[in-house]
């Protein structure tokens, strides 16, 4: 008789599901998933994956990866990354080489979708962790990723 | 002493019951009881509903890995409150083409015949409104009028979505109301009485009926706890109001303080439901194998509030667990399982009282 047996399935399904809801409900003050943000701001660990801001992180000397090949520029799709570069002599080659003046950054047109950091063949530019972006002035939004009188560092080649 | 402490309230309340008639010709006098009673009951379901929003609202976090609202007072204590506040101070809204004088109606309806099933229920020995020969068939009588209050509503609205949501709530009542009214049936063989009060003392020398009636009680409890929810328009038989297809269901026209109506009058019936639940199940206020019998000044509305508790507790769990159903899966489940089961189950009780085998 399928009858009863779809009485059985039922209320074991419904059990089945109430253990796990109640399981939930036991360990909600502990396990609780909410975070208290503004009170939480010095212990709250965004996620690794998280999608913050676009950076360029610089080393002790002030130095950082970034050859100015512009993949990234050419890589966003709304032009919210723009490289102003200039040709210098390499003194240890002796060449002309590629180098950037500025990498400039447009926050507040970037959709974070990533793809310049993918681009990106030295890794010089990585996804920060940090949230909290509003700002007063829309100027303020627009960013030099590298810092003032930062150079590349030695051997990094596209 | 004990006794003057346990019945402090009451003792106040016969002060004032023998003031008033003292003052006032026998008529006028009782009429003013009676109103001050429906005032004091008023006040005090209305402050208890709002808590039941709250206790849903804490619960429902909890059973989702949340943590609820915890920003107004203490622990979020005053959060419904501010929310009653704002639906106070809201705009009462309503579109062109309605039904003036049905659409203004349709609230009170659903909120009156709510709290007048409230005014049977014996709280604790003392504490009845209105305790009547016919409790439990006033209670199913009276509760199924609020379902013409939801359907006027949803008429009045002139909205296909409340229109829609008012035929369903029509249709899923008078299903399930056969249900509730069988199983309640199974354990009146087993009371004897229709008097809440009664049906109470008739579990103080036999033990709660639950245990009394075993098996077939067992089956009725299931039975009723799930009809009862679908009584009170709960998921997961909230198809109703069913958030993700009707917008709000019946009420969705209704603003500000009509709004609250509806609302409060969803958990003051789950508050009844679990009520009677208590009463005809768990032996009313009687406390678990007397373990406060001896105790004078023990207050007994307590182990009935905690009970009642209890079974809403369980009602929450059903909406936090469970997937709403399709209307034709709602249809199937009453006419097809619950209703066979229940026949089935009375006639089985009617056999266990006539051999005696009940304990």
């Amino acid at each position: 008789m399928s009858y009863f047996s779809d009485i059985y399935n039922g209320i074991k399904t419904l059990i089945t599901g109430m253990k796990v809801t109640g399981g939930y409900f036991i360990h909600a003050r502990k396990g609780s998933l909410t975070q208290q943000y503004p009170d939480n701001r010095e212990t709250l660990k965004m996620f690794d994956r998280f999608r913050g801001e676009v950076v360029m992180p610089h080393d002790e000397n002030n130095q950082h990866r970034c050859t100015g090949c512009q993949s990234c520029e050419i890589a966003c799709p709304n032009g919210s990354i723009e490289i102003i570069w200039d040709r210098a002599v390499d003194p240890e080659t002796g060449k002309k080489k590629k180098k950037i003046d500025k990498h400039i950054y447009h926050l507040s047109m970037c959709t974070m979708c990533g793809l310049c950091i993918e681009a990106c063949p030295t890794d010089a530019i990585v996804w920060a962790q940090n949230y909290e972006n509003s700002v007063y002035d829309r100027s303020y939004l627009t960013k030099t990723l590298n810092q003032p009188g930062s150079t590349v560092i030695a051997g990094v080649e596209d | 002493m004990n006794f003057l402490i346990m019945n402090i309230p009451l003792n106040i309340v016969s002060t004032v019951h023998d003031w008033i008639y003292s003052i006032m010709p026998e008529t006028a006098a009782s009429i003013t009881v009676m109103v001050l009673i429906a005032v004091a009951y008023l006040a005090l379901f209305a402050v208890a509903g709002l808590y039941l929003v709250l206790l849903e609202r804490k619960v429902a976090a909890w059973f989702q890995l949340r943590l609820g609202p915890n920003r107004v007072g203490p622990l979020g204590l005053f959060q419904t409150i501010a929310d009653a506040l704002k639906l106070v101070s809201k705009e009462l809204t309503s579109n062109d083409r309605i039904d003036k004088f049905l659409y203004n109606l349709a609230p009170y309806f659903v909120i009156v015949s709510t709290l007048i099933g409230i005014s049977v229920f014996p709280f604790s020995k003392q504490f009845q409104a209105f305790d009547i020969n016919i409790g439990l068939f006033f209670l199913i009588a009276v509760s199924s009028i609020g379902v013409i209050g939801i359907l006027v509503g949803g008429w009045a609205s002139n909205n296909k979505f409340a229109l829609i949501g008012a035929m369903r709530s029509g249709l899923q009542t008078i299903s399930y109301e056969l249900s509730v009214g069988l199983s309640i049936l199974t354990m009146v063989l087993l009371t004897g009485t229709l008097q809440l009060s009664e049906i109470v003392e008739v579990q103080r020398t036999g033990g709660w009926l639950i245990l009394q009636g075993h098996i077939p009680a067992i089956i009725a409890f299931c039975i009723f706890m799930i009809a009862g929810t679908a009584e009170t328009n709960r998921a997961p038989f909230d198809l109703v109001e069913a958030e993700s297809e009707l917008g709000a269901g019946f009420h969705t026209e209704y603003s500000g303080m009509k709004f609250a109506y509806f609302f409060l009058a969803e958990f003051i019936n789950m508050f009844i439901i679990a009520s009677i639940a208590v009463v005809l199940f768990f032996g009313g206020w009687l406390s678990p194998f007397g373990i406060t019998d001896g105790i004078t000044w023990f207050p007994e509305v307590l182990w009935f509030l905690i009970k009642v508790l209890v079974i809403i507790f369980l009602m929450m769990w059903f909406r936090w667990t469970f997937p709403r159903l399709r209307v034709d899966q709602l249809l199937t489940l009453e006419w097809k399982y619950l209703l066979p089961l229940n026949l089935a189950n009375l006639m089985i009780m009617a056999i266990i009282i006539w051999m005696n085998w009940t304990i």
